[in-house]
């Protein structure tokens, strides 16, 4: 048992494996487990065994405490709480129990006479606290602290996200010669803290990829490469991020993730899941990345585009980002039960979205953990619950069915005008779902249990005051909605932003749980950097851009992410080397496409079906949906077969396998936080999947056909995929394979011929067969390094 | 039991044990083939083992294998004999016994109920005298080993969210499905397959769709997704080597990467570095291993008898019942099947015929391959539907033609294995066919109880996600003890 609890107190600190979203099949390393016991006793056990904090605060050790222990019954939910009792607010904790006038709750100052201390140190079943039925138990560390902090005097403080952010000063360091930005500031002092210190600055091959990878998903080019190695002027590395972020392929890295956000899809996903054109929607989220539209009017053109004051085609078609949720098409549903389906998905998007609270909880009850009630939740509804839309609208049926109500056309004056954007390439008919209100107000009930046929208390649209007060001076509607989000007081819509791009960069947030800033939700690693970045860009007009490019040229994003002094900080808390992340799945058939030069670069237009299994929709379709446009699997070719990963078609309830197994989001509801998994099929994938192979045969084919001897080709490749010179080591490797292939298919021509056909793109002519499929080989082996598919 | 317990309790330690380590053992991982981390940290769950404990009771199965039969089988033509349909055939649906159901739209507006018998004959058999129908002649003898649940019931009155519902407790939501939550509690019995293979199939009735979020990961680990084993060329995706790559070139190949990786690991020293060997290695040995354990070409004619001619066919209910027979036999923790095609909202007579011709042999045959190999009492098996049919017909009645609409009120299935009752039938439905008359089983209270024999308590098997604890039973259900030996 105490081995037990030694093991699983350790184990998230053993050594530097840092344990992300990953599965866990790491190797022994050499290491027995003596030695992992032993280096937990030194250093880890005080997380639970060592000696309390000072002075004890309510939001860092108390709140998730209760929290995750009592709220649940003694928190923000009325109708679920016991005895009359919470300890969510000061005032309601202070006071005398319900059934026991003579008893007080917390006595600040007092643990002998405040019954939440009796009842959580208690052995009595009958008044044990939390009650063994709950599964729920308090660890003795947990007691202690609750145990100091009343004889503190039991301070209760907000919640640290509901206060508005003030930036604070530039922390004082020791080695301001590291510094190259305020980033670095918050950084190195809590690095100074600890007693650490930064990593050394990654080569310029290394910084180069990642910059590339960071803001336009694709690898570095040789001639981006050649450039940026040969100039050695101080403002090399700023002029490239000005590159970057000038590029059309910023747009479309940054696409990705809101894409994600806002459940992006080309089908309706419900049943028969038949085809929808909400295509164009996305072409504007990749133009709007690419000309810096600031966030505020991001945002405000996608919740209330069509309420601004006369507004452009662009600003309505930006509100297609409310109509991104399933639609049914399934026959027999009952029209107000998926119409309010659709509400309760804008409600929820939102909230994981936008303010980074989970508002799933409140539609059935009052929140357990988040001072949000269930009347919260329908206020907030109500801004999204009078759209000019019906739940079922039509069954499969044809193109008039590709948008739903409200929607709008895209004529061919949009085209060549305000919407010049859209990468629209036929002449058919297009169309898009939009918001648009009733003129007359649908009116917003409370429902019972969350139910659609259960209307009680009648509500008006508002935002939860424990966030913060919705005036009265501001319109009822989503254009009330955005000026309440964009206020300067609001706590959570700056925070929550900039949380998220950190994350894109640095593989984790400041506030780990990038959705979810409430109660339960993590604390922030680094409250005060997060602050000064959240004021830093609403002060500085949301500028996207901006944000990104602090971000990136930043000291600790510079650093290297070898790991030399691991033992000091192994999750990589502190920032002490750059995180080595693998790149998301989009950007995995990128990277394949544009090092082997397939790449088709078309910004926009409508999805893409590359390569997939042969059967997979045919064999899950209904028979209705053979009647549709996505019953069958009809795969593209030519360019379209090399488009960038972004533009791959997502059949909800059949995503593309190649997207999934690199953990994409299914799109089926707001998603801001993929995992990061590492599991045998990825390896099958990348060792099978066509997509690889012909890029392995046509950039064969192209080296082949250059000037150069053998092992110049083997360097040209790797530089083209991994993006830096080969070591001498790695290059011996790399011949060796070469020689071993070009032996193995001597002896058996015919199977050379067999490997090189593969793709639809047109074989080489004139090519000698046993080395093009050699070389093919070596190339294949590039692309399934560790190495290539990881951002470091 | 005891000893079970025991031996359980050993091999699920060993594997926590391992994975709280986050250590493998390289090329020969003991425990899931996907072992989940434990320790990921998904939004913020770091500090509580949310499977300690575990199995919290002694199992008494150790694996699944669910034949769904999708787009909800009408009940009243397959096990829940009611003769006073036949008497008031045509007759207009009382009231009373309707109390405001709600209907679906497709029934909605349709001024006449008209109730409508089974056009099949019923006949009892077994030890416990079951009803059911001449569709299934198979599965009439093998009641005795089965246990047929007639008064199953549902929230939804549509196919997506009550299929959603069955697999993974919610309606709306992208949540983990059963197999999902099995793999993360339970792991996979053997190191080169997956804990959750998925098989579809069709049959030629009237068909309604399968979703890939019916065998999601929902919020859990992506490697306790279902994963969809095919009948054609490739059972798992990606698996084999494209011509002219022999499997000795592709060893030399991984021996190659290795290399280079571990160069890569001096140089940076990152431990996931060797984690990525070790899925490389995992890929290989499972390009062995899947393809052996989907070979059924090895398997006895008597096999193929016994299973009907159609398993000797890639991709259909039957071949696919001897796959999961197969997967099953060699650790795969969830086998879950879908065979598509019933739902029979018109021409019932002549589609649930067909339908039931595909399954009904196969089915039984599952049930008696398993029982000669001594699997049946650690394989739960599970047959059933979604949802079931109106009493009243749909569209038209004729004397020989009618359909049924959707019925969320009451339904049968069966289960057999597994420590389940053998040759048992529990529950009643009123003389209509209508309404619950006795001993109803909530979709939840099902989930409960399929997860209690495998050693799971419902209520424990919780995940943290968003700050909030979910469970496959949402915060509803009781286990059938009833149902159980």
């Amino acid at each position: 048992m105490r081995l037990n609890l030694i093991l699983r107190n350790c184990s998230k600190y053993l050594f530097w494996i840092e344990v992300r979203r990953r599965i866990a099949i790491y190797p022994l390393l050499g290491l027995s487990l003596w030695l992992l016991l032993t280096s937990c006793e030194k250093s880890d056990i005080k997380v639970e065994d060592g000696k309390l904090p000072d002075q004890i605060s309510y939001n860092l050790h108390i709140r998730p405490i209760l929290s995750d222990n009592c709220f649940a019954c003694h928190g923000p939910d009325a109708n679920k709480r016991e005895a009359g009792l919470r300890l969510d607010i000061e005032k309601e904790a202070f006071k005398t129990l319900q059934d026991n006038p003579q008893a007080h709750t917390i006595v600040p100052g007092d643990i002998k006479r405040s019954e939440v201390y009796k009842r959580i140190v208690s052995n009595d079943a009958n008044d044990q606290m939390p009650p063994p039925e709950s599964n729920l138990a308090l660890s003795d560390h947990q007691i202690r602290l609750i145990e100091k902090w009343i004889k503190q005097g039991a301070a209760f403080e907000p919640h640290w996200a509901f206060i508005p952010p003030q930036s604070p000063e530039l922390p004082k360091v020791k080695s301001n010669s590291w510094v190259k930005n305020e980033i670095d500031y918050f950084i190195l002092k809590e690095q100074e803290n600890q007693g650490l210190n930064p990593n050394k600055e990654a080569d310029k091959e290394t910084l180069l990829r990642r910059l590339s990878l960071d803001l336009t998903g694709l690898p570095p080019s040789l001639n981006l490469m050649e450039r940026f190695m040969a100039d050695n002027s101080p403002e090399a590395y700023e002029s490239l991020v000005d590159e970057l972020l000038a590029s059309n392929a910023y747009g479309e890295k940054m696409a990705v993730h809101w894409m994600d956000v806002a459940r992006y899809a080309d089908s309706h996903g419900y049943q028969d899941d038949n085809f929808r054109s909400q295509w164009p929607w996305r072409d504007w989220v990749i133009h709007a990345f690419n000309k810096n539209l600031p966030y505020d009017q991001f945002i405000t053109w996608q919740l209330a585009g069509d309420l601004l004051p006369e507004p452009t085609k662009e600003q309505i078609l930006a509100t297609g980002f409310n109509r991104n949720h399933k639609i049914t098409e399934e026959g027999g549903v009952i029209d107000e039960e998926y119409r309010v389906e659709y509400v309760v998905d804008r409600t929820n998007t939102f909230g994981k979205a936008i303010i980074g609270i989970t508002m799933e909880c409140a539609q059935c009850h009052d929140h357990k953990y988040d001072p949000i009630s269930q009347k919260d939740y329908f206020q907030l509804y109500a801004f999204f619950n009078n759209i000019r839309e019906v739940g079922h609208e039509s069954n499969i049926g044809g193109p008039n069915t590709y948008a739903k109500h409200p929607k709008i056309e895209i004529t061919d004056e949009d085209l060549t005008g305000i919407l010049s954007f859209i990468n629209k390439r036929d002449t058919l008919g297009l169309i898009v779902s939009v918001m648009g209100d009733l003129d007359s107000i649908r009116p917003t009930h409370i429902l019972e249990r969350g139910v659609y046929d259960a209307p009680g208390e009648l509500v008006q649209p508002a935002m939860p005051t424990s966030i913060l007060e919705f005036s009265n001076e501001l319109p009822k509607n989503r254009l009330g909605l955005v000026q309440w989000l964009f206020d300067t007081d609001n706590p959570l819509t700056s925070r929550v932003f900039v949380n998220r791009m950190w994350k894109e960069v640095f593989g984790k947030g400041l506030v780990e749980t990038v959705g979810d800033f409430g109660m339960q939700g993590d604390l922030p690693t680094h409250p005060e950097l997060l602050d000064w970045l959240a004021v830093d860009f609403r002060e500085n007009g949301w500028d996207i851009k901006r944000l990104m490019k602090q971000i990136v040229t930043s000291a600790t994003y510079m650093q290297s992410a070898a790991l030399t002094t691991p033992i000091y900080d192994p999750s990589n808390a502190y920032y002490t080397r750059a995180p080595r992340e693998r790149i998301k799945a989009e950007f995995v058939k990128d990277l394949v496409m544009a090092s082997s030069g397939l790449l088709f670069t078309d910004v926009g237009g409508p999805s893409v079906k590359p390569y997939q299994p042969p059967g997979l929709w045919e064999a899950a379709a209904s028979t209705g949906a053979k009647f549709g446009l996505l019953g069958t699997y009809i795969q593209d070719s030519g360019n379209d077969l090399y488009r960038r990963g972004l533009y791959t078609f997502i059949k909800r309830t059949l995503p593309p396998p190649s997207m999934m197994i690199f953990d994409a989001s299914n799109r089926d509801t707001c998603e801001p936080d993929r995992a990061t998994t590492n599991t045998p099929l990825q390896a099958l994938l990348m060792m099978n999947d066509p997509m690889v192979l012909e890029a392995s045969r046509v950039l064969a084919a192209r080296l082949l056909k250059q000037e150069g001897s053998a092992q110049q080709k083997l360097e040209q490749a790797f530089r083209l995929i991994v993006n830096r010179m080969p070591l001498s080591a790695e290059f011996e490797i790399l011949t060796a394979h070469y020689q071993d292939q070009l032996k193995e298919y001597n002896l058996n021509p015919s199977e050379a011929k067999k490997v090189l056909d593969v793709g639809e793109y047109p074989q080489a002519t004139n090519l000698d067969t046993v080395q093009h499929a050699a070389l093919m080989q070596v190339i294949s082996l590039i692309y399934n390094l560790e190495e290539t598919l990881m951002k470091s | 039991m005891e000893n079970k317990l025991i031996e359980h309790g050993l091999n699920t330690n060993r594997r926590h044990f391992l994975s709280k380590l986050s250590l493998g053992l390289g090329s020969a991982a003991l425990g899931s083939l996907l072992i989940p981390d434990l320790f990921s940290g998904i939004n913020g769950e770091r500090d509580v083992d949310p499977l300690a404990g575990i199995p919290h009771f002694a199992p008494k199965a150790k694996r699944v294998i669910y034949l769904f039969q999708n787009g909800a089988p009408s009940q009243l033509e397959s096990f829940d004999y009611k003769p006073k349909l036949r008497e008031m055939w045509g007759e207009e649906l009382p009231d009373s016994i309707r109390q405001g159901q709600r209907l679906t739209g497709m029934t909605s507006s349709q001024t006449s109920f008209p109730m409508v018998g089974s056009i099949y004959d019923f006949q009892q058999y077994g030890q416990a005298r079951a009803w059911v129908s001449e569709l299934f002649p198979h599965t009439a003898k093998i009641v005795d080993d089965i246990c047929i649940i007639k008064s199953m019931h549902t929230e939804a009155i549509n196919h997506d969210p009550a299929l959603t519902f069955f697999q993974t407790g919610a309606q709306q939501g992208n949540r983990p499905s059963m197999g999902a939550w099995l793999s993360y509690g339970l792991g996979s019995e053997n190191s080169n397959l997956p804990a959750f293979t998925v098989l579809l199939s069709k049959g030629k009735g009237n068909g309604q769709g399968v979703y890939s979020k019916l065998w999601s990961n929902g919020f859990l680990e992506s490697v306790h997704q279902g994963v969809q084993f095919s009948s054609g060329d490739d059972p798992v995706l990606y698996l084999s080597n494209q011509e002219g790559m022999s499997g000795q070139q592709r060893r030399k190949m991984l021996d190659r990467l290795a290399e280079l990786n571990q160069l890569s690991f001096e140089k940076l020293g990152d431990p996931e570095i060797h984690a990525k060997v070790a899925q490389y290695e995992m890929a290989y040995r499972m390009q062995t291993a899947v393809p052996e354990a989907t070979d059924l070409s090895k398997e006895p004619d008597m096999i193929f008898d016994l299973y009907g001619e159609d398993s000797r066919k890639p991709g259909t209910f039957a071949a696919n019942c001897l796959l999961a027979r197969k997967l099953s036999e060699n650790g795969v923790r969830f086998v879950q099947l879908y065979h598509q095609g019933w739902d029979q909202h018109g021409n019932l007579p002549n589609e649930m015929r067909d339908q039931a011709k595909d399954v009904d042999q196969a089915s039984a045959a599952l049930i008696t391959d398993l029982k000669q190999r001594g699997l049946l009492d650690e394989t739960l098996v599970i047959w059933g539907g979604e949802f079931g049919r109106t009493n009243y017909s749909q569209g038209k009645l004729t004397k020989e033609n009618y359909g049924r609409d959707h019925h969320p009120r009451c339904f049968s299935i069966w289960m057999a294995g597994g420590g389940v009752k053998p040759g048992f039938v529990y529950g009643e439905t009123d003389e209509f066919g209508y309404n619950i008359a006795k001993n109803p089983v909530h979709v939840h209270d099902f989930q409960a109880t399929v997860l209690h024999q495998l050693g799971l308590d419902h209520e424990r098997l919780i995940y943290k996600h968003l700050g909030r604890r979910f469970r496959l039973t949402d915060v509803a259900g009781h286990v059938v003890k009833d149902l159980l030996v």
